[in-house]
């Protein structure tokens, strides 16, 4: 299905710890390649394990049963999370600095990084003094500023109004362009998921499992809202548990 | 600690409030100084020495050198003690909050010294090291490290997982993770055991300069004690709390306003 190089990810079992003190399966079965260089999206019914999925292979959780490719462990890789969790008491520029690796040209990428996202001129700035568009731009920022290998992005676009979101969306693409990384992102949204995707992964209720690996055919210079519409319109048809308008 | 720039009351109150409560500050500042004169004219002079001859024997013996470097010696003490105590607090506080494993290590020991009394701690201090400079200083940090392994083990406690996974993501340094993530997270807390550290240092100091030292404020207030005067006593008391008030708001209030600087952007 996907033929290119990539990641490969195989998470038989995992469990959290439920109210009383049984485990609570959380994925069962989650395998899938991710595939170099390109934009692949996981979908899945809420609280089906994706946020889970994403702290295994971020390294935040090692507790798990099943095998990711050792390079995740290797590669530079970059997050921007729900929240944009910026360190309050740093500047917008420190914030991009401080995730640089020790030697890097820093003042010069976190100028860079600034001006990439449209935040020039706020780099002075303390988080709270940004809204909430502005600070996800700047988490953005720190995240192409470390020149990741893999970029991993839980939902980060929600709770902006959709304008804003639209152009945050576009950022990322031209971004992702320019500086060819692999990225994983985890949504709700199908259409935005159809909008940057060349693959969407979609998952089971929980426990997880991978039911499909969807490829976008629309080629991304016709991806409008009606084209992007018809093609979510019909994964839905094809998902209806799993993919909600 | 709390930021109450934001509860700002509405634009005519100040007007009509700040000198109200100017007023009742100095109204009581003033009663303050009328029962004490009350208590020389009740009492007499040589058991409630009145506030002009006190402040008459502060401004003498601070023309002679003799109480500025006693001064002096107590407030090495404390800052002694306080950094010690302060160092060690934090970083025990730290770990007990962020480590299940230490915190049921260190709780016995951490409820042992809460609860031994200041007095015994300085007494076996003085019987088990010394009649010495380390061991009066020792002898306050342990009373007041309990005290901030508390106040510090909340704050760890409260920290946020969120800036944490953040921080591990890209791969900060122990230095960073500590400087950059965890200390801001913790300064209310370390702004508060600082606060109620120095207030029990101070007067803990005092107590063992009067057990086992040959100098420093206590000192004094034994020796005047023996003496019996009473005039030298308030002196002394009055020029430490001076100093100390001082340090308050000198030292500690503008490092807190200092630290919390980017709490203050509106949007």
């Amino acid at each position: 299905m996907l033929e290119r190089d990539g990641y490969r990810v195989d998470i038989r079992t995992k469990a959290h710890r439920g109210a009383d003190g049984s485990p609570v399966p959380v994925i069962e079965g989650l395998a899938f390649t991710l595939p170099e260089r390109a934009f692949t999206s996981v979908i899945g019914p809420s609280g089906c394990g994706k946020t889970t999925t994403l702290r295994i292979l971020t390294g935040l959780d090692t507790a798990y049963d099943g095998a990711i490719d050792a390079r995740f462990g290797d590669a530079r890789i970059a997050v921007a999370f729900q929240e944009p969790r910026l360190l309050p008491w740093r500047t917008v520029a420190q914030n991009v600095a401080l995730a640089l690796p020790p030697g890097a040209e820093r003042a010069a990428r976190v100028a860079e990084a600034l001006a990439d996202v449209g935040l020039d001129g706020l780099g002075e700035r303390y988080p709270s003094q940004l809204s909430l568009g502005q600070a996800r731009r700047a988490a953005l920022a720190r995240a192409f500023a470390v020149r990741p290998d893999i970029l991993f992005l839980d939902e980060p676009f929600v709770s902006l109004d959709e304008s804003s979101a639209q152009h945050l969306r576009q950022l990322l693409l031209n971004l992702w362009a320019r500086y060819r990384v692999t990225i994983l992102m985890v949504t709700h949204n199908v259409r935005e998921a159809v909008q940057l995707s060349d693959h969407i992964i979609l998952l089971s209720q929980r426990p997880a499992r991978v039911v499909d690996v969807v490829e976008v055919t629309l080629a991304r210079n016709e991806r409008d809202a009606e084209s992007t519409t018809r093609f979510s319109q019909e994964l839905a048809a094809l998902y209806p548990t799993i993919v909600a308008l | 600690m709390a930021d109450t720039s934001s509860l700002a009351p509405p634009r005519t109150a100040p007007r009509r409030i700040v000198p109200a409560r100017t007023l009742a500050g100095a109204l009581s500042v003033a009663a303050f100084f009328a029962v004490w004169m009350l208590g020389t004219w009740w009492m007499g002079p040589r058991l409630c020495p009145s506030p002009a001859a006190v402040f008459a024997f502060i401004v003498r013996e601070t023309a002679s050198g003799e109480l500025p470097a006693e001064l002096g010696i107590t407030l090495a003490r404390v800052a002694a003690a306080f950094v010690i105590a302060m160092t060690i607090g934090t970083a025990a506080g730290l770990l007990m909050g962020r480590s299940r494993l230490a915190n049921t290590i260190g709780e016995p020991w951490l409820i042992l010294l809460l609860n031994a009394p200041a007095l015994i701690v300085i007494v076996l201090a003085y019987i088990w090291i010394g009649l010495t400079e380390t061991a009066a200083i020792m002898a306050v940090a342990i009373n007041k490290i309990p005290n901030v392994t508390v106040t510090i083990r909340e704050g760890a406690r409260a920290m946020d997982p969120q800036l944490t996974e953040m921080a591990r993501i890209y791969r900060f340094s122990r230095r960073q993770m500590l400087t950059e993530v965890m200390l801001p997270q913790l300064q209310p807390y370390i702004a508060a055991a600082a606060r109620s550290g120095i207030a029990l240092i101070w007067k803990i100091v005092l107590v063992v300069e009067l057990l086992g030292r040959s100098n420093g404020v206590g000192f004094q207030i034994h020796l005047y004690f023996q003496l019996f005067d009473v005039r030298a006593i308030l002196g002394y008391t009055l020029a430490f709390v001076a100093v100390m008030l001082v340090v308050e708001f000198a030292v500690l209030q503008p490092w807190e306003r200092r630290a919390s600087r980017w709490r203050g952007g509106a949007r």
